[in-house]
């Protein structure tokens, strides 16, 4: 009995794997044959099996309201729906070019037009869900000097930040965030009432720069917000918030100064 | 027995994305413990999702690259940074397989009274072991989609499975001897 119990070890270590379906089909066969005729095995898996289902209808707990379907449901279609203007708008860009006999540099211009404007929008997205999470920091520190070795392990790049002694603007503290699956820093400032995000990733190649490394752009307008981005020493820097240009601008130099430091 | 394969699939991100938001919450919800902190991983989730769906193969695991999007969110939340911190690793997750123990208390498990016991035993259970377990046995996952999910070869999904099962067995028996 002893003896039979042994000869069933290697077995007995493979059942959760035949019972889960994950072995070759000869395997399968063949453990098919066994569990027949061993009564020991056929027990261990019948116990199994009802474990299985006792974990199967216990983890089917949880139920998300219908607000929140509804939430999720509005900001996927919202979603979709600006994706398909923004295509159709290239398109009509590339058709005008094409009977003006401008075709290349049009639809270069129109998708140039419509990356900048996802990434506005991306970042827009960042911040509103930062702000309106349940916890919008995860380090919540406004000692420059915690924060940023809190990212390291974190982000695969460093930054510097700036001294914010004789300014208006307060450091809240950060989390990592994500823009299409690149890990990066999110920083939250403060300026009187109003709240501004730092964004900071990796530049992507195809980015193109000027001749001293840095890509700043004017100022510019994202979903009801202020922004400005510009591109240092391989980084990519998103600066966005409910405040003013002047605001806006205030910071990006400092961010900037800093980063030269 | 159960027999799945994961199947590649196409279409627009509304229809891939919305008939998961149900298990995905479920999901959310096991790994917050917080309704609040579950809607918002839930959120960030889609939110991300839809941004990077550009990104996401055609034809590929879409459900998995899913899950992996929810549980990479919840690591750096609060919430997820403690839970890894203070859980060590299953640094031996590749040895071998472990013996089904005789006394298994699987038998007594079918009323279903005892389903409360089960929901303790998976509360308590290490949140590796738990959110692989729900993957593999709530989910029906492929070992493939797990290891996809969860970012960890196949030899860990089998190893890791294992001793879920053996930790979950081993919580449950008190429970029920206590009746």
């Amino acid at each position: 009995m002893g003896g039979e119990l042994k000869a069933c070890e290697p077995w007995k270590a493979q059942l959760g794997v035949y019972l889960d379906g994950e072995l070759t089909g000869e395997e399968m066969r063949a453990f098919d044959a066994h569990v027949r005729s061993c009564p020991s095995c056929a027990a261990d898996a019948l116990a199994q099996v009802q474990m299985k289902r006792a974990v199967q209808v216990a983890g089917r707990r949880f139920t998300p309201s219908e607000a929140l379907r509804q939430k999720i449901q509005r900001t996927v279609a919202v979603r979709s729906s600006r994706r398909t203007l923004s295509w159709q708008w290239a398109m009509g860009l590339a058709l005008a070019g094409l009977l003006l006999g401008t075709a290349l540099s049009l639809s270069y211009f129109g998708k140039s037009h419509s990356n900048d404007e996802a990434m506005q929008s991306e970042m827009a997205d960042l911040h509103v869900a930062a702000l309106a999470s349940s916890a919008p920091v995860d380090v919540v520190s406004t000692d420059r000097h915690t924060v940023k070795p809190w990212f390291q392990g974190k982000i695969p790049f460093t930054f510097n930040l700036p001294e914010l002694q004789n300014s208006d603007f307060s450091l809240l503290g950060g989390r990592v965030t994500y823009m299409e699956q690149s890990p990066g820093a999110h920083l939250i400032y403060q300026v009187r009432k109003h709240f501004i995000s730092v964004l900071i990733f990796q530049e992507r190649p195809g980015q193109e720069r000027d001749r001293n490394g840095a890509r700043v752009k004017s100022p510019a307008k994202a979903y009801s917000f202020n922004t400005e981005t510009w591109s240092q020493d391989g980084l990519r820097y998103f600066v966005i918030g409910d405040t003013g240009e002047d605001d806006i601008h205030r910071l990006a130099e400092l961010l900037k100064n800093a980063a030269r430091t | 027995m159960y027999v799945r394969e994961a199947r590649p699939q196409t279409g627009s991100f509304e229809d891939l994305a919305m008939p998961l938001f149900d298990q995905l919450y479920n999901f959310a919800h096991w790994l917050t413990h917080d309704r609040v902190e579950a809607e918002d991983l839930v959120q960030e989730t889609y939110a991300k999702a839809l941004r990077g769906f550009s990104s996401f193969a055609p034809g590929t695991n879409f459900r998995a690259w899913m899950y992996r999007i929810l549980r990479n969110t919840f690591l750096t939340t609060r919430t997820g940074l403690k839970a890894t911190s203070t859980v060590p690793l299953d640094t031996d997750d590749e040895g071998p397989e472990l013996a089904v123990t005789p006394e298994t208390p699987e038998t007594i498990l079918l009323e279903r009274a005892n389903q409360q016991l089960v929901r303790e035993a998976l509360e308590e259970l290490p949140p590796p072991f738990r959110e692989i377990l729900l993957l593999c046995e709530v989910e029906e996952m492929s070992y493939q989609e797990i290891g996809e999910a969860l970012s960890i070869p196949l030899g860990t999904v089998m190893s890791r499975l294992s001793r879920a099962r053996a930790d979950l067995r081993k919580r449950l028996l008190p429970k029920l001897a206590r009746g």
